[in-house]
Order: structure tokens, then sequence, then C-alpha cells
């Protein structure tokens, strides 16, 4: 079969064109029509399914296919976002799915999963996915979601790129047929993100408005003195100490506390300039104080982010801007920056066992990876240098063949809400794993990747450990009252601390009383809008005015 | 909810401290503590009430950090807590000891 | 653009709100937190309790000028109106009467009624209302300030509205339905209380000051709150049979006039606006410099 791609292509168009008389252009009541002419049984089907939008349209539209006569489809999903996505196993239409993230759907795939509805190919990291639809699994059909698109079938994106031109890529030049909704048909697109030779169909979504997600918009309002402290400790025990320039930020509250604290204390640490220049990262919102105070040098953003339009537009020194003056945006190659190019991933995680192994799910939900294991591990491929690389890839080696090293920070607080205990003697993924009987448990960070483990306690620097046993015993020593933590040898804890190995806030010249939200530059949202003179324009859900 | 009773061995009395001080608010995680001057025999005395119950030993062990590292005495601690975390009621008291010392200042 | 955040009035415990608003030093605090004073109540429902119950009562200077002042804390069960609590804040304003300060200052950020003890509650609420309508009878002036979290809800809101003068930020609701509660009795397409931009622009501080409700609109920053409880002190207010009657009549053209519109943006249309939509973005000073400059207030 995999012989006559180009043959099966030629044959899907014919039977499409008695629909559409040779038009790019489908109506809306015709694509389930389509649909059912230019998907077979048995074929790689990959849908948008993004991190943040979702071809919220085409997902229903596969709804309309008849499973007896269209079946097994095999589908290439990155991020299932909508329920649609999993109707279609449960519908008979598809069996087996290769995924990298199932944020929001994780309890139902979690459930799926242990009835057997569903067969996981692999649970992959973004650019893994990727990379496998230009090898052992192409697409034979892909279904996008733009913003406009011309008759002739150029695509304007904006900054909603994200996964895009990979899978554009690897199913127009590999036989695959490229279905694409569009929020509006236009006589000429704003710019082209896709040219119309790569695209096959497109076709204006009735609501004309894609599904977004505004995942990466933190309201300052929800920041704690305890993400305050930490994150003091992180700027001032590892930013101020190695200096790194290029970075990558999570998603979470405690990297949203730095980045507020970037025109305060960073300011009084004196690391504008010398520091944290060159970002990976979504257009945080939180990031608009340190961008007002000239901070950042460039942001290359694997996404978009909901209001953020204007503000962006207007910093197109910072961020990836086109002629026409609108975001780009590609995950593939925000992903490649991060893992290749920064010198420092800071996150956090729901669990971390004693050795510093993490992850993030829990018996009950199945969420995947996403992007932080290429962001979060050291890049063993890397040769160009850094200071900060080359600091950490010294203290990593202790002397010898000279060797560089990413710095790879986890910053957790030691108790969630309810109580729940961060630091774990068993993860979870453990479980998870036999339960599914994955070969692989559903590690996010691995122990040896990390170099740094900071909690209201303190730094434990995991670079300087020299055995196993220093290392449990450093991350015990910050672990806090948690049993993991109540469980350290004291006697051992008190020699790293001597060696700088943990560091507690005090030994740091840092004091829990000045971690107050005074620290932060924003206390809201609305803050944040005035910061930007007006520019963002939050989404409603998240304003108090 | 949980009453527990806590007595440590003190360090040093100081006078020159404000009677009485109250630091946070008893909200979901949170904790409100308030510490009064007392004469105790140089000892401290901990009342707390709190609603996530069967943390008695994480209790014990942090009053006994916060006694090892500011070593008060004649110090008694009233608390109503709302399933604080460990480092949120260690922080509580802190700021408490702080205030209460601040008179002095 | 370089934009310096002040203290938040919203964010502060009520603690530290009295501290803002006070001449420093000059507070004495009535039954303070070392007299354990709690409710009775919420052990039996397994809640914790809080020494004041929820509400801080004393007396103060503003300006040299005495005061007695009370800060409900809206982060301990709402601010709600409990037995002991209501009871606090009856006694404060009852004990005014006799100590006649220049204002009695009052701090609401409240959600209304304590559920766990509502019969308390509700008589608390009444026992109130009618201590400020003695206060208002005697002509000592009674200054409402809402920017807490809570905003005032509920008895709450009633009570607030028997003040003599109410100051509030942006960010403070008032009402006596609560969004989720209106959702809930009149349907979601009346009501979406999960839209926050439609919950503040209907219930918020600003539609309230437009409304002639809040007669002062401030920023959330506690200076503003300050300075405004001054300049409120300055004010006397007067009331007689002829001020009701023209009340009524303004409610009842008001009610005639807007009563069909189920949109704030067509109020304020309809009130001389041209733009209603640039109202949530503006700033406090932009939307006064607004009404002077011809919409209607």
């Amino acid at each position: 079969m995999t012989k006559n791609r180009k043959a099966l292509k030629q044959q899907k168009l014919s039977a499409a064109k008695q629909l559409t008389s040779g038009l790019k252009t489908v109506s809306a009541d015709m694509i389930g029509e389509l649909l059912g002419k230019v998907i077979a049984s048995g074929n790689k089907v990959c849908i948008e399914g993004d991190n943040q939008k979702q071809a919220d349209f085409l997902s229903q539209a596969l709804l309309e296919l008849a499973p007896d006569e269209i079946n097994n489809l095999h589908m290439l999903i990155s991020t299932i976002g909508l329920p649609e996505q999993l109707d279609i196993f449960d519908m008979g239409l598809a069996s087996k799915i290769d995924l990298a993230y199932a944020g929001p759907q994780g309890f139902r795939m979690a459930r799926m999963l242990r009835e057997k509805q569903i067969e996981v190919g692999n649970i992959h990291t973004y650019n893994e996915l990727y990379a496998r639809y230009f090898m052992d699994l192409r697409p034979d059909v892909c279904l996008l979601c733009g913003v406009e698109a011309d008759s002739d079938g150029n695509i304007y994106m904006n900054g909603s790129a994200e996964d895009s031109s990979a899978i554009v890529e690897a199913t127009a030049f590999q036989q695959g047929i490229v279905v694409v909704q569009v929020n509006r048909i236009v006589d000429k697109v704003r710019r082209v993100d896709i040219p119309a030779d790569w695209v096959d169909f497109v076709v204006e979504s009735p609501r004309h408005k894609f599904h977004l997600e505004p995942l990466f918009t933190r309201d300052p309002a929800q920041i704690t003195e305890s993400m305050v402290l930490m994150g003091m400790m992180t700027m001032k025990g590892i930013y101020a100490k190695y200096l790194p320039r290029t970075l990558n930020h999570g998603v979470g509250f405690n990297t949203a506390a730095i980045e507020l604290m970037l025109p305060t204390y960073g300011e009084e640490l004196g690391l504008k300039g010398k520091a944290l220049t060159n970002w990976v990262l979504n257009p945080h919102p939180t990031m608009i104080p340190a961008i007002e105070e000239g901070w950042v040098e460039s942001i290359i953003p694997p996404g978009s982010e909901l209001g953020m339009e204007k503000y962006v537009e207007a910093n197109p020194d910072i961020f990836p801007i086109g002629a026409d003056g609108s975001l780009r945006s590609s995950r593939l190659f925000a992903q490649l920056a991060g893992h290749y190019s920064a010198d420092i991933f800071v996150g956090a995680s729901l669990q971390i066992d004693a050795l510093g192994n993490s992850s993030t799910v829990t018996s009950e939900r199945m969420t995947g990876y996403g992007g932080a294991p290429n962001f979060g591990c050291d890049a063993g491929g890397r040769r160009h240098t850094s200071d900060a690389w080359l600091q950490a890839g010294q203290e990593y080696t202790g002397g010898g063949l000279p060797r560089g090293r990413k710095l790879v920070v986890q910053i957790v607080e030691t108790f969630q809400q309810g109580m729940k205990e961060t630091f774990v003697e068993n993860l979870d993924a453990l479980q998870l794993a036999a339960d599914a009987t994955f070969p692989l448990p559903p590690i996010m960070i691995y122990g040896e990747d990390v170099s740094h483990i900071v909690t209201e306690e303190g730094i434990a620097n995991l670079l300087l450990c020299r055995t196993l046993e220093e290392r449990e015993q450093a991350i015990r020593g910050v672990a806090g009252y948690t049993k993991v933590g109540m469980k350290r040898d004291k006697k051992v804890v008190a020699d790293l601390r001597s060696r700088g190995i943990i560091q507690r806030p005090e030994d740091l010249g840092i004091s829990k009383l000045r971690a107050t939200r005074d620290m932060l530059s924003a206390r809201n949202i609305k803050d944040l809008v005035r910061w930007s003179d007006g520019l963002y324009n939050p989404p409603s859900r998240f304003r108090n005015w | 909810m949980e009453h527990l009773e806590y007595k440590f061995d003190g360090g040093n009395t100081q006078t020159d401290m404000l009677k009485s001080t109250v630091q946070g608010v008893v909200s979901s995680g949170n904790l409100e503590v308030l510490i009064e001057r007392k004469k105790l025999n140089g000892k401290c005395r901990f009342i707390i009430d709190t609603a996530a119950e069967g943390f008695a030993k994480t209790w014990q062990a942090v009053l006994s950090r916060f006694m090892e590292n500011h070593q008060p005495a004649d110090l008694q601690f009233s608390i109503n807590d709302y399933a604080a975390s460990p480092d949120i009621v260690s922080l509580r008291l802190d700021q408490a000891y702080e205030a209460l010392s601040g008179g002095k200042k | 653009m370089k934009f310096k955040i002040s203290q938040s009035y919203l964010e502060a415990t009520a603690r530290q709100r009295i501290g803002f608003i006070v001449d420093k030093g000059s507070f004495k605090e009535i039954a303070p937190p070392s007299e354990k004073p709690a409710s009775p109540h919420l052990d039996m429902f397994n809640i914790p309790k809080s020494f004041g119950d929820g509400v801080i009562i004393g007396e103060a200077e503003i300006n040299g000028r005495p005061v007695s002042i009370l800060a409900q804390e809206g982060k301990f069960m709402g601010g709600a109106f409990g037995e002991v609590h209501s009871a606090r804040i009856t006694g404060l304003l009852r004990r005014s009467l006799n100590t006649k300060p220049d204002a009695v200052v009052c701090l609401w950020d409240s959600g209304g009624v304590r559920l766990q003890e509502a019969n308390a509650g509700e008589i608390g609420v009444t026992e109130i209302m009618g201590a400020i309508f003695d206060l208002k009878a005697t002509g000592i002036p009674v200054i409402a300030a809402v920017g807490g979290s809570c905003g005032c809800f509920g008895g709450a809101g009633i009570i607030t509205g028997c003040c003599d003068y109410v100051i509030a930020s942006e960010e403070a609701r008032i009402g006596i339905s609560g969004p989720e509660v209106i959702e809930t009795t009149m349907g979601v397409d009346a009501f979406d209380s999960r839209d926050r931009a439609l919950v503040w622009r209907t219930t918020g501080g600003k539609n309230r000051y437009l409304f002639g409700f809040v007669k002062e609109l401030v920023e959330n920053c506690p200076e503003e709150f300050r300075s405004a409880i001054c300049s409120a002190m300055a004010k006397s207010f007067k009331y007689s049979l002829k001020n009701l009657e023209a009340m009524q009549e303004h409610l009842q053209e008001r009610a005639d006039k807007f009563g069909s519109m189920d949109n704030t943006f067509d109020i304020w249309k309809e009130m001389g606006f041209n733009s209603p939509e640039a109202i949530p973005e503006m700033t406090v000073a932009e939307l006064k410099s607004t009404v002077q400059a011809g919409g209607e207030k």
C-alpha cells in the first residue's frame, strides 16, 4: 500500500472532484461528505489537536463519517483537546492513537485505557511526534486549523501556527491530503503562512472562530508568599550565580512569580542585561513588566496567547513578527531552541522522588508529556558553548575533560493543596505504567537531568553531589516536613549544607519576611493591562473590572 | 477539627517585646497565630485548633524547629488553623515572632 | 509603560486596612484577639473559628479627629455575619451613640449572612441596620468603604445602602443577590456568573458609582480610601421627608428609563456615554473626567 501513496491520493482527489467541481473551497455543509471521500479505512489521520488551538469544526465533521465504511483510523494528535477527538474511538471510526499530550481529556483518556477502548501507539514529546511524521507515521490526511484562506488555498494563521508547519510539511510532500478549516475565506490573505500549492481543500468554519485556550495566562493575584520566596531564592542562588542568558520557563505560578520579580528583585540583584535576555516562551502576560523595563531581547514562542495580540505586535524587536505585522509561531522551532540553545529550564512538577525523578501524572489522569522533557533535559548533542553552560558542566564533572551542562531547575512547594506531598518515595507514574502495561513509566524529567531543586526550605544543587547517596540526602534535605523530608540523615544534610550543596534562605542572605507580594511588579491582571498601556486585552474570565 | 497542645522548654525570657500580636487569617490553607507574653516558668505553650486531622507529629516537628531557631520563653501561642501546609505554618510563626519582637526596634 | 503598583486595599487583611486608614498608633481595639471572642457555633460544623469572629472593632483618630471604626475580614468565612460577629458590630455602633465620635467608619467586606448561624446572623443584620439609623438620627455620619474581594452582598449590600456615604473601588462588587444566586434562579441567559467582565460591569464599583449609589469611586489603593474617608468626614448629611420623596421619585424615573434594558453597555449609552465599551478599561481619573465632560451621572 505504501508504494501507491501517489496513486491513492489521485484516486481520492478524483472522487472529491465530483463534490467540489474542482474548487479548493468546500462549503461547510459538504464537509462530512468530503472527508468521506478523502479518508479511507486504516489511514493515518493527523488533526490539530495543538496545545492551544483546536480544529473544532473538522473534529466535529469526523463524527459524520460512517464507521461501517470507514474504520480503523490511526489518529495522530499532538494534544487531545476536544471530546470529539475521543468520540471517534467510541463510534468505532478510529482504533489507534499516537499523541504527545491529553491535558483536558486526561481523565477520559485514562478511563478509556483502563477499559481498553483505545490503543495507544506511543506517548511522545512534541518534537518526537513531529519527527515520526517524517519517518514511520506519515499522515495520509491532515486536518488543520487557520485564520484566513483565499480561494486558491493560501492560508494565514497569525500567531497560532503552532504545529501546523510541521504537520503540513510532513503531509503535503509525502502524498497526503491537506484539509484546512479557516475562520474566514477572503479575497486576499493577510500573509501567506502556508502556500496554496500545499493545500488541497479549505472550508470556512460556521463558527468563524476556532477553539483557542488561553493556557499561559497566570493571574498574579494567585501568587503566594511561598512562591515569592522560592522565586527570590532561584534568582539569587541560581540566576545570579550562573547568569544564564538563554532560558525557558514552565507555565506554572512559580515561574510567573519570577517573571514579575525581574523589575523588582532582579533589578536589585543587578541582573538586567547580564542574564535572562533570550527566551523560549509563549507570550506570557506576566512577561509584560520585564519587557517594558528592557530586560528582554527576544522571545521565540511555540504558540500565541489570547489577548496578547496587540501587545506582541507592538514589540517586533522581541517577538517574531511578519511583514504584515502579526505574530508567527512554531512549536517545532521553539522546542528545538528550548532543547539545544537554552542554558536553563525552570519548571515545576506534581511529584518528585528521592532521586529527583519527577512526574505530572496521577493515577486517575493520563496527561502525557507535551514539551517539558525536551526543555527539561541536558541536550547530549549540544556542542556550542556559553559561560553558564560551561560553569554548570564544570560543577557536574568536578574537573577533567571540559564539558557543558544545561541547568534544569525544579521549583516546587513541599506540599500542595489538601496537604498533598510533592516529595514521594514512589511516583504514581510507576503504578500507572504497570496498570496500563506501558513499557515505559511516564517520567517527565529524569533525576540525572535535574541540576537544582528549589523548595521553601532551600536549594539543593544536585550538580555538586558526588554519589547517589548524597543526591538523595540533598533532596531529602529540602523536602521540608514531607515524609521524604523527615527521613533525612541530619548529619549528612548538615555536611551538605556546609559544602554549599544545600542552601537555606538565610545562607543566601534572604529574609523570609521580605518574601511578600509587594515584591511583584503587578498584583493582578489589571496591573498587567496598565503596564501594557492598554494593549493587553485579557479574556473575560481573567477580569475583575 | 483536632485540638493539640504542646509545651517546650524555652530559652531566655525577653521583656522588650509587645504584649501580644496576631498574624495571619483563618482561611483555607492559612492560619491565625496569636502570641501572648505569659508567665510560664520559662516555657512556651502552643494551643492549636486545626481542621487538618492526624498531623500531630508534623506539628511537633514544625514547632520544635521554631523553638530551636528562636529560643523564646514565656510565650503562649494560640493557633486557629484551616489546614495550612507546614511551610506556611512555619512562615506565620516566624512573622508573628518578628512582629512581637519588632516592638523593641 | 512604567507602572508603579501601589499597595492593594483588595489584598489587605482587615487589620492592615485599619492600619492604612487611621492615624498611626491611634487605634485602640475593643475586645481584641487576646480576649478570644469567637463563634460558639462553628465547632459543630468542623470549621475553625477565628479570634474576633471575622471583624475588628475599635476607636481611633483620622487626621486627629475621633472615629469609631470596624473592619470585616473577608477572607474568614467570606466576611459573613454570624452571631458574635454581628454583636460586635452592633456593640460598636451603639457605643458610638454615647461616645459621639466625628464619624463611624465601616470597612465592609462580606458576602452576607453566615449560613451556619443564619437565624442569629439575620437578626444581627437587622440590629446593625437599626443602630445605623439611630446614629443617622443623631447626626453622626456613618461612612462605608467597600473594596474587598467579597464586596457587599446579601445583608451586607443592604447595610451598605443604609450608610450615609459609600466609597468603593472598581473591584468592589455591591448587590443584594450574588451573581451565582441570580444565575441559579433566573437562568444563565439572564446572568452568566462565570462571565467575570459582565459580573463586574454590572455589580462593580464603576456601575454603582455611575448610578449614584457609590458616592466616591477610588482606585484599589489604601491612600485613596483614606483620603476619600477624610473628605467624607467634612460633609454633613441631612434627611427629611422631602429628601426621601425626591429619592423615591428619582428611583421611579430610573426604573422607567432603564428597566427594560438587560445590558450595562446600553444603560451607559442611554446615560450619555458615547463609547460605553471603553468604560471598563478607564482609570478612575479617566472615568471622572469623562463624566465631567458631559456623560451623565
